[in-house]
């Protein structure tokens, strides 16, 4: 049985083929791209386990509404009043907060969420279309984030530079999140 | 696009990402069970529905996803103002009275303008 079972799986290619894998859209002024795997962490918790708590990840949770902290690879977006959004790169968040002892909830969403690069001049542009909030930089300066909607769907979405947004969404909404993005490019216009 | 302040974002977010929720300040009786059948279909059916100023839940569901309160004409459709959920009923001077017209160019003209960019299509 296990021989047999040994067997079948050598036949069948079992290798992780990640959404929106090789998909790429590329505009002489826009650029989207699948940002790759990230470990992601949705975190809530009250006001008194908030040091604890960013002690525990080495950045410090933005109490501020719309605001996001960055250090070494880590990113924590907040996303309400006690609600924030944990990203790592490198690192795998799944035990980072393992020994806080103060009440918090953290779960693993990993592989909930697809991320999704939107980079270029015509990004804003790109963005708007679907995307109702105002995007100027005075109104979403860099390192800002927000829940928001882009068409039919809710994403999550993170100013990481003047000209680069990062677009998170639920993973089974990245097809047309990122076709979406992709009939953008063509309209967002040469800036 | 009409912009509603969420009180806990703290600025006014296009109406997209908000729900209604229904009438606010609705107390649950606390004695359900021992209560009239008339008493409580007042309580779970019965909506005051005026028109004019209503004093409604809303919810910042793609956005903080919290619920809040809103004041809102429900004839011009104009939002007098919004505070978080739990506070009590803000003193609106007259309650009854229409949206005077100066007060709700004031509340509309809060949100910064949009600078420099493209016409919605």
């Amino acid at each position: 049985m296990a021989r047999a079972a040994r067997r079948l799986s050598e036949q069948i290619n079992l290798s992780r083929r990640p959404a929106l894998e090789g998909s790429e859209t590329v505009m002489p002024w826009v650029t989207v791209r699948p940002s790759g795997p990230l470990s992601r962490l949705s975190l809530r918790a009250p006001e008194a386990s908030v040091s604890a708590l960013s002690k525990a990840l080495g950045v410090t949770l933005p109490g501020k509404p719309k605001s996001s902290a960055e250090k070494a690879g880590r990113a924590v977006l907040w996303l309400g009043p006690d609600e924030w959004l944990v990203l790592d790169g490198a690192g795998n968040l799944a035990s980072a907060l393992q020994g806080v002892k103060q009440f918090h909830s953290a779960v693993d969403v990993s592989h909930r969420n697809v991320g999704i690069v939107v980079a270029g001049e015509g990004a804003e542009a790109a963005l708007n279309a679907g995307c109702p909030g105002d995007l100027s930089l005075a109104a979403f300066p860099v390192g800002a984030c927000s829940r928001t909607v882009l068409g039919k769907i809710e994403i999550v979405l993170w100013r990481k530079a003047e000209h680069e947004f990062h677009v998170e969404c639920w993973r089974s909404f990245s097809d047309y999140a990122f076709a979406f993005l992709t009939e953008a490019t063509r309209d967002a216009g040469q800036p | 696009m009409l912009l509603i302040r969420c009180p806990y974002c703290e600025e006014e977010r296009p109406e997209l990402e908000f729900r209604h929720a229904g009438e606010a300040h609705l107390v649950r009786p606390s004695n359900i069970t021992a209560m009239s059948d008339e008493d409580f279909e007042g309580y779970f059916f019965i909506r005051s529905n005026p028109k004019g100023l209503v004093y409604e839940r809303w919810r910042h569901i793609h956005g903080c996803a919290r619920f809040f309160n809103a004041v809102r004409d429900t004839v011009t459709d104009k939002f007098v103002t919004t505070y978080k959920a739990g506070e009590p009923k803000p003193d609106l001077g007259k309650p009854k009275a229409r949206l005077p017209r100066k007060s709700a160019r004031e509340n509309v003209g809060k949100g910064k303008p949009a600078k420099g960019r493209a016409e919605p299509r």
